[in-house]
Parts: C-alpha cells; sequence; structure tokens
C-alpha cells in the first residue's frame, strides 16, 4: 500500500527529472551538442505524444468493453506513418519551405493566408483540446487515488480531494510548459529540451507498460494461452463482439486523422522535425513502438477481467493488476508511466495550442490596435509574443482545470478522447485538399471546417452532456423544437447506427461537401494561387532536373497574372485573345497548350531576357519557394528592365539625332569647304586684278625712262588707286572673317537705332555731295531702342547708304532713308531711283564677291568688292535682325533692315 | 588697219596694255565688253585679238566661241588673257583653239613676244 504523500511526492519528482533532462538539453543544445537529441530515435519517441493516459490506461479498459475495437486507435497511425511517403512526407515539406508554426498556420497559409480560417482553426482547437487536457488532469488524478488507495479497490482517500490534485497537477505543467516552451521566440518553433523530456517520457510509458504487461503474462500467468484460458474460464468470449464493423472503420478514419491533426501531433511531427529523413525511420519505428504498446492490452484486459472482483474500473486494470499481486513498485512504475502519458500529452497539446492562440488571435489583435509596433519595433513583439504565448499556456491550462472540475464528477469525460479526435478530424478535409488538390479555395476550406465543426459540435460535441443535462438529453431524443430530422444522433432520419459513425459520416461528408462545392463554385485569389501551387508541387521542382515549363496544374489566370505583370494589361489580353485562350469562369479545368506557353515565354523574354522569362514561367504555379513577394520581386525586376530599355531606347534616340546632327556637321563642312574654295578662287581674282596692272605699270615705269609728265602721273595714280584697292581688299577680308569667328569686342547693349542712323547720313551726306546726288532722311520716330553693337549697325547704314549713292546711274540721282516701328520693330528702307537690281541677282545679292555688273560703262564708280553687302547681312544676322532687299518706292533698289525692339523696361 | 583688238574690262589693266602694244609700234584699238569686241571684229578685222575672259555682257569665251563658229572670223588669230589658277578657262579656250594664252599678272615682255609670234604667224600664212 502506498500513501498518498508517497505517490505525490514521487510524481513531484519524476517532474522534476523532467525539468533536469529538459533543461541538459536545452543547454547542450545551446552549446551546439545536440547529438542525439536531433536523432530519428528521439524524434520517434516523441512522437508517441499520441500515446496518451487515455491510451495508457484506456486501451485496456476499451479492449475490456469493446474487445479488439481499440485496435483501430493504433491501426490508423501505423497505416499514416507506414504510408509516410504518401502524406507525411509532402507535409513536412510543405511545412518546412514555408516556416509553418501550426496546423491553423498550415490551413491559413495553403488558403491564401486567411486570418478567418485561421482564427476558426483555433478555436475548434481549443474547443476539441481542452477537454482533451481536462481527461488527462482526471488520469492523474484518478490513477493518485488509484495506486495509494486500498489494493484492488477505488476507494477515496479522505482529505485529498481530486480538484486540488487536478490544480496541482494543471499548476506544474503549466510551470514546466512555460519555462521550456516560450524560452525564445524561434522561428521555427523548435523546442530541444521539451521535446527530450518527451521522449524520455515516451520511454518511460512503453517500458511501464511492457512491464505491466511482462509481468501480468508471465508473472501472474503462464503465458499467453494461460491468460486465454482463464478468460474463457470466466466466461468470456473475446470474439463476442465483430470488430471490424462500421465503428471499427470509423475509428480508423478518425486516428489516422488524429496523427496528423491533432495540434500537438502536427506540432511534433511537423514543425518540432529537423529532418526530413527523420520520417524513414519513424515510417517503421513508430508503428513497432505502438505494437509494442498495444501488445499486452489485450492480455492485460483479458486476465484483468478475468481475475479481478466484478465492478473493478477497467480502465485502472494496468495500476490494479500489480498492486493486487502486491508488486506496489511495479504499480508506482506504471503509475509513472500513465503520469508520463498525461504530462506529455498536456506540454505539447498546451505548447501548440498557446502558438495559435498567440500567433493568429493575440497578435493580431494587438498588432491591430498599433501600439506595441511603434513602441519597441522587433523586440517587442518578441516580447509581445513570449508574454502572450505564456499567458496563453496559462489559460489554456486554467480552461483544461476548469473543464475537469465543472465535468470532473460526471462521466462526461471519458468519451472525450473520441470526441476531440472527431473534432480535429474536421480539419482532415482541408489538410488533405490543402495537400493535393489545386483548385481548393479559401471559402471552400472556410465553409468544410466550419459546416464539419458544426455537424461535429451537433451530433457528437453536444450529445456526450446527454447524460448531465435533461436538457440536452431530450434534445437528443427528440430533436430541436421537435424536429426529428434534425436529431442529433439520427440527422435526417438515419437512425439505428453507432452515435460515433454518425457522426463521423455526416461531419466528414458535408465538411468534404461543402469544401468541394464551394471550391468549384468559386475562385481563388491571387495568393490563393501562389500558394496553391507551392503547396501542391512542392515536389516538382525538387525532383525534376530538366523538366518542362509548363505543367498541367498551372491555370490560364495564373500564367497571364504573370504575363500582365511583365507585358501589361492590353499586350497579355490581346495576346491571350488571339490564341483564344480563355480565362476566368470559363478557364476552370481548361490545359494551357505549350504552344502558346512557348509563344508567351518568347513574348516574355522580349521584355525581360529569357533567363528570366523561363524562370518566371517555371515559377508559375508550380515552385516551391515561391511567394507572392517573390514574384512582385521579380515583377519589380522586370519594371526595372523596360525602365532600363526604355533608357536604352531613348539613348539610341539621341544617338541617331547625334549621327544626324553629324551629317549635318559633315554636310555643313563639305559646304565650308567649297565656300572656301570659292572664297580663296575669288580672293586670289580680286587680287590678280590690281596686281596685273601695278606689276605691268612698274615695269613699264622702270623700263621707259623718257615717259611724258602727263602719262608717268597717270601710271603713278593708277598704282596708287590699285594699292588703295588691295588694301580695302584685305579690310573688308579681316572684316568679314572677324564676324564668322565671332569677334571678341562685339558689344550688344541697348542702343537707339535713331541716333546711329543719324550719325550714318551724316557721313554719307558728303559722299552725297562729291556725286551731286540728292539723299533725303525721313524719320517717323525718334527714339528707338534697340540691342546691338552701334558701330557695326553704323557701318552698314554707311555701306548700304554709300552703296545706292555709288551705284545711281539715274539722270536726277535720289537716295531716301526711311525710319519707323512696324509691328515691334524697327525698320529701316534705303532706297534709290536708279535702274534697280535685275531679279537674276536677287538670291544671291548677299554672297562674298557678288557684284552687280554695271549697265553701262559709263559709271564713274570704283569697283566694289563685292564684300560689302555680305559683311552686312552677317552684321544684321548676328543682331538678330534681317537685312533685305525689297520692291523699292522709287523703282530702283531698295534694302530693308528690320531689327526688334528689345523691351521698354530694359531700354 | 587695226593691228590689235583690245578686250579688256578694267582700266587699270587697259591703260598699261595699250601702251606697251602701241610703244611697240602696232596698232591697237580698245573694247571693254564682250558684246563691243564682236562688233569691232566684224568691222576692222583686226590681225590679232587679244581677249580677257572675265567681261560683261559676254564671256571671252562665249565671244571665242562665236568667232571660231563664223567662217569670216575663224582665221583671226586670239591671245587669251587667263587668270592664273583658272585652268578650267585654260582648257575650255584650247578646246575652242585659242592661238596663245597670256596669264595675269604678266610680264610686259612676255606679252610682247607672244604677240609678236602670233602676229608673224598670222603673216606668213
Amino acid at each position: 500500500m502506498l500513501s498518498p504523500d508517497f505517490v505525490i511526492l514521487t510524481a513531484v519528482a519524476y517532474v522534476c527529472l523532467l525539468f533536469v533532462v529538459a533543461y541538459v538539453s536545452d543547454a547542450r543544445a545551446s552549446q551546439g551538442k545536440a547529438g542525439f537529441l536531433r536523432s530519428p530515435l528521439v524524434y520517434t519517441l516523441s512522437i508517441s505524444v499520441y500515446c496518451t493516459s487515455w491510451t495508457f490506461y484506456g486501451a485496456v479498459g476499451t479492449a475490456a468493453r469493446d474487445g479488439l475495437e481499440f485496435v483501430a486507435i493504433y491501426m490508423g497511425p501505423t497505416l499514416v506513418f507506414v504510408g509516410w511517403w504518401f502524406i507525411l512526407r509532402k507535409l513536412v515539406w510543405v511545412c518546412h519551405s514555408q516556416g509553418i508554426t501550426s496546423i491553423a498556420d498550415f490551413l491559413s497559409s495553403r488558403f491564401g493566408k486567411s486570418s478567418s480560417l485561421a482564427v476558426l482553426v483555433t478555436l475548434i482547437a481549443m474547443v476539441t483540446i481542452t477537454p482533451y487536457i481536462a481527461l488527462q488532469l482526471k488520469a492523474i488524478t484518478t490513477s493518485i487515488q488509484t495506486v495509494s488507495s486500498a489494493r484492488g479497490h477505488g476507494d477515496r482517500l479522505a482529505g485529498l480531494d481530486d480538484v486540488s490534485l487536478a490544480l496541482g497537477a494543471a499548476i506544474g505543467m503549466a510551470l514546466f510548459t512555460i519555462f521550456f516552451g516560450t524560452r525564445n521566440v524561434d522561428v521555427r518553433e523548435q523546442h530541444l529540451g521539451v521535446v527530450a523530456a518527451i521522449a524520455f517520457e515516451a520511454a518511460v510509458k512503453l517500458l511501464a507498460l511492457i512491464a505491466v504487461g511482462l509481468f501480468v503474462v508471465f508473472g501472474m500467468s503462464d503465458g499467453l494461452g494461460d491468460v486465454y484460458a482463464r478468460a474463457v474460464e470466466a466466461g468470456f468470449d473475446v470474439h463476442e463482439r465483430e470488430p471490424f464493423g462500421s465503428r471499427w472503420v470509423a475509428l480508423l478514419i478518425l486516428s489516422a486523422s488524429a496523427i496528423i491533426c491533432l495540434p500537438r501531433q502536427f506540432h511534433i511531427t511537423v514543425v518540432e522535425n529537423s529532418n526530413e529523413e527523420y520520417l524513414r525511420t519513424a515510417g517503421w519505428a513508430f508503428p513497432a513502438y505502438l505494437m509494442l504498446m498495444s501488445v499486452f492490452t489485450l492480455p492485460i484486459a483479458l486476465y484483468g477481467l478475468a481475475t479481478m472482483p466484478a465492478g473493478s474500473n477497467p480502465d485502472m486494470f494496468v495500476l490494479t493488476l500489480p498492486m493486487a499481486a502486491g508488486q506496489d513498485g511495479l504499480a508506482l512504475f506504471a503509475f509513472i508511466g500513465g503520469f508520463s502519458s498525461a504530462t506529455s500529452m498536456i506540454i505539447i497539446a498546451s505548447i501548440a495550442l498557446s502558438i495559435m492562440v498567440s500567433n493568429h488571435i493575440v497578435l493580431p489583435l494587438a498588432l491591430s490596435r498599433g501600439d506595441h509596433m511603434a513602441e519597441a519595433g522587433e523586440k517587442g513583439i518578441a516580447r509581445l509574443l513570449l508574454r502572450s504565448r505564456r499567458i496563453s499556456i496559462a489559460v489554456i491550462l486554467l480552461l483544461g482545470f476548469l473543464y475537469f472540475w465543472l465535468t470532473g464528477e460526471s462521466d462526461a469525460l471519458a468519451p472525450i478522447g473520441l470526441i476531440s479526435f472527431a473534432g480535429v478530424a474536421q480539419f482532415l478535409p482541408a489538410l488533405l485538399a490543402a495537400l493535393y488538390w489545386r483548385q481548393a479555395n479559401m471559402k471552400g476550406a472556410l465553409s468544410g471546417v466550419l459546416i464539419g465543426a458544426a455537424v461535429w459540435i451537433w451530433t457528437m460535441f453536444l450529445p456526450s452532456f446527454a447524460s448531465t443535462s435533461p436538457t440536452i438529453a431530450d434534445l437528443v431524443k427528440n430533436g430541436p423544437w421537435n424536429i426529428t430530422a434534425l436529431r442529433p444522433e439520427a440527422l435526417f432520419g438515419m437512425e439505428g447506427i453507432d452515435p460515433l459513425v454518425h457522426s463521423v459520416f455526416w461531419s466528414l461528408f458535408l465538411n468534404a461537401g461543402a469544401l468541394i462545392f464551394v471550391s468549384l463554385l468559386t475562385q481563388q485569389g491571387v495568393m490563393e494561387r501562389v500558394q496553391s501551387g507551392v503547396f501542391v508541387d512542392i515536389f516538382r521542382s525538387a525532383q525534376g532536373a530538366q523538366r518542362r515549363v509548363i505543367r498541367g496544374t498551372a491555370t490560364t489566370d495564373e500564367i497571364f497574372f504573370v504575363a500582365e505583370r511583365v507585358l501589361g494589361w492590353h499586350r497579355a489580353q490581346s495576346l491571350f485573345d488571339t490564341a483564344n485562350v480563355p480565362r476566368g469562369d470559363d478557364a476552370v479545368g481548361v490545359a494551357v497548350s505549350s504552344d502558346f506557353i512557348a509563344r508567351l515565354e518568347r513574348e516574355l523574354a522580349s521584355s525581360i531576357g529569357a533567363a528570366s522569362a523561363h524562370v518566371l514561367l517555371s515559377k508559375v504555379g508550380a515552385d516551391d519557394r515561391i511567394s507572392l513577394e517573390e514574384v512582385m520581386q521579380i515583377a519589380g525586376e522586370t519594371q526595372q528592365a523596360i525602365e532600363y530599355s526604355h533608357e536604352l531606347e531613348e539613348k539610341s534616340h539621341e544617338l541617331r539625332l547625334t549621327a544626324q546632327q553629324l551629317q549635318e556637321a559633315n554636310a555643313q563642312l563639305h559646304e565650308l569647304h567649297r565656300q572656301k574654295d570659292d572664297f580663296l578662287s575669288q580672293v586670289s581674282h580680286e587680287v590678280r586684278t590690281p596686281m596685273t596692272s601695278i606689276r605691268s605699270i612698274s615695269q613699264i615705269l622702270l623700263r621707259e625712262q623718257d615717259l611724258d609728265q602727263d602719262r608717268r602721273s597717270r601710271f603713278v595714280k593708277t598704282i596708287h588707286q590699285e594699292s588703295a584697292r588691295l588694301t580695302r581688299l584685305l579690310d573688308g577680308i579681316l572684316d568679314m572673317s572677324a564676324l564668322e569667328h565671332g569677334e571678341r569686342n562685339w558689344e550688344n547693349r541697348p542702343i537707339n537705332g535713331e541716333t546711329v542712323l543719324d550719325r550714318a547720313f551724316t557721313v554719307c551726306e558728303a559722299l552725297a555731295r562729291q556725286h551731286e546726288i540728292a539723299v533725303e532722311r525721313i524719320a517717323l520716330v525718334d527714339d528707338v531702342r534697340i540691342m546691338g553693337d552701334p558701330d557695326r549697325l553704323c557701318q552698314v547704314f554707311i555701306n548700304i547708304i554709300a552703296n545706292a549713292i555709288a551705284h545711281n546711274s539715274a539722270a536726277d540721282p535720289m537716295v531716301k532713308v526711311f525710319s519707323r516701328v512696324e509691328n515691334g520693330n524697327y525698320v529701316v528702307d534705303i532706297a534709290d531711283n536708279g535702274k534697280g537690281i535685275s531679279m537674276e541677282y536677287w538670291n544671291n545679292i548677299f554672297d562674298k564677291f557678288m557684284r552687280v555688273q554695271p549697265e553701262e560703262n559709263g559709271a564713274a564708280v570704283p569697283a566694289g568688292l563685292g564684300l560689302g553687302l555680305n559683311i552686312s547681312h552677317t552684321i544684321i544676322q548676328k543682331m538678330n535682325g534681317r537685312l533685305e532687299l525689297v520692291e523699292g518706292p522709287m523703282r530702283g533698289a531698295c534694302f530693308r533692315i528690320t531689327l526688334s525692339l528689345c523691351d521698354r523696361v530694359s531700354a | 588697219m587695226t593691228d590689235i583688238l583690245i578686250a579688256e574690262d578694267e582700266p587699270a589693266i587697259l591703260d598699261p596694255l595699250r601702251f606697251i602694244l602701241e610703244h611697240a609700234n602696232w596698232k591697237v584699238d580698245s573694247v571693254t565688253d564682250g558684246e563691243a569686241v564682236l562688233t569691232s571684229v566684224r568691222k576692222q578685222r583686226p590681225r590679232l585679238l587679244l581677249l580677257d575672259i572675265m567681261m560683261p555682257k559676254l564671256s571671252g569665251l562665249d565671244v571665242l566661241r562665236i568667232l571660231r563658229g563664223d567662217p569670216h572670223l575663224a582665221e583671226i588669230p586670239v591671245l587669251v588673257l587667263t587668270a592664273r589658277g583658272q585652268s578650267q578657262d585654260r582648257q575650255m579656250a584650247l578646246d575652242l583653239k585659242a592661238d596663245g594664252f597670256i596669264t595675269k599678272p604678266f610680264d610686259n615682255d612676255e606679252l610682247i613676244d607672244e604677240v609678236s609670234r602670233l602676229l608673224a604667224k598670222g603673216t606668213v600664212a
């Protein structure tokens, strides 16, 4: 007989041992000596968190009541793990690649990162798991009561009430979990210390159960045959029940789904997995573990039934049989085994739940308030996460305790294991669809989970309270408002079948139906499309070295999405239209031809280069590492490439312009070269005449000493004249050259045009008197402000007026100078009544060396150089004005100078 | 009878030309434009035409073409006054069977030699 104090102290000591195991493991891991902690063995053992006290104690009870039915609870997980290659491998790959932290995170992430789905899954998990935790607390209290009571009987020990025991257990577990489960916020949510402790507990519970089994089979009886013989002798027929009926199938389905969907299983199998290869070992080792766990279940149950007094609780046979044999030590070991089962479940379940609660409920709420974000940035969030994680753990265990407290006295806890299994099984359709059905979408998953959970609550969770609540019992019996079709255990008139089968059938049927129906009816969002590709096609990229760009799984919408990002909506639209590729609702299930893909790739390549186009199309719907961010990034790079190519285009345009300018400049140079040749030949011509004259005359003068004085002086005068002509020529050339090369001392200031004109006119009056020509100045303005160089302008006026005077051969020669303001311009007309300039010269009158040949021989004027008008023209052009030949008022020539007035203000 | 007809529009050149040729005892007449050349040639039938190329109204080359195309005037020897560097004019004058060339600026002795040569040639013919 063990004293309660001793039992409780042993339990406390065991928990302390767990602390040490976890602490040492954490310490080793932080020193980088994780070693065997990260091994397939530890991983496999930790998965056995599946075997809770419900299995440890309850399996024997189930076997005692229902024969081989308990095998189904082991068969489901066994099948899943033996077939690890099919589901678990993909699940682990996806979750690793996506950094998934929980089943809620998994489903939400796959279905467009939907927060509503995450919250729904978290809430359902809370509803299903809290009673499950309560069940563990009940197992702990019951086992303590059992092992420390009179042997074989469940007599209560006065003074130790199970509520305080449960509270103590809950607080102890909360401390352990908070201490080791929330030491830091790890991105991958891996807790080596906790896992090590769980693996340790797994070994303990297995050894405990095997020890009890060996003792019962070989210690208390003579082998298995003897056990069976005793059972038959006692009148129990193990074949009494049909083991493989519909209920067995339902259990198989539930347990198979539970090993994946239970938050703690998802956490330990998927999230805590540090190497996908461990699955290979777990694939055979975990089924082996389960087999060892179950191998003695039936013998213990049979032996207990055969030997224990009637009315004994078969759930406690594991404890009571050793106690009945006086083996207190073994009983205590068995108790520790059961305690291990219960605590490991509580620890992992609360960690998994707290991750979900804090990540999907607390954190979004806190962030939506916004103040924590601004408070301390990343560190603030980490602190906030840890705090919410710890509070979540405490709240979860508190809820478990409260549930235990409120229902502990009733039988409501007994079936909670299966009820939990059925609850979390509602995640299964969405989870499978997430991995294998691309078209599954968020709305489908949400409605499936929602309907499945509702049906589960109505047909299973609610009826479990029938024994404690008369209202619910009535509801179960008659249906709401006496609507028989809605009776929780006989929905739509489906009567006479096992309530479990009934519930599992309806909830999963409606769940999957809603998922499929809604997914087919509605469209995926962009994010969902991207994520569905990642989840469903996780292995395509990992396996295929040289895979074809397009896969049947990429939808036209996805391809369009990519095309649109790169080509723009219009080009993408026209491309799809010309190829007759449907999109949107019409495109469901339409496969895109590889021809079209090849064409699209070429189109994309023209914008972003072949390599990028190939990568981008390869990414469509089928890569493992793609995220929307990546798509955006690629699109961003594309945008840059497009901008760059725009720049290039502009540059090449500039280049073309430059080339054109160069061509023009070249043509100009050629023209200048020709002009220079012309100029040189003109100059040589101009020089030649005076040179010829001077040379010839000087030779005469040298030779002929006896020339008469008259002739001699005439010759000398000619020489003088011709020399002067050469000088003028030289001056003109220098003048012109200076003008053309941009003279340095060129003034540009506001001047009064009339003053300049007056000055020029005065100079010319003398010349006019000499030629006996009448000049007249007609001024219609007196103050005209223009910009320019006064001396140059004066030179132009003089040049043109002098020309008019010198070349006038009329009988009554006359030159008139008109000045006026017209349309904001200062206009000066210099007109004469001579013969005028014949039309043949009008086009090139301002060319260099252009001379109008005099009409008659009689003109007694010094031959012009043909540079004056050219120089004048250049000067006026430099002053932004015009010098032109116009129709004269007196039939003769008329030169017009037009200069724009400058601002009155600046003048 | 005129020995030499000078066609030259520049007085500064015509003046010394006349003096040189007259000083060598030839009978000299002069005109200052292309049309006047043709009139004078027809009227006076000079023994030699000293023809400048750059002239008003009709250029020396035009005058030469017309003379060579006229059977009555084609025989008159023509000495062409060309400018240094104007090889195109010289080539065209050659094609039009000019009898000799004087390049401006010229040496007075050279001019007399050439004129003498052509006059002597004409006499022999």
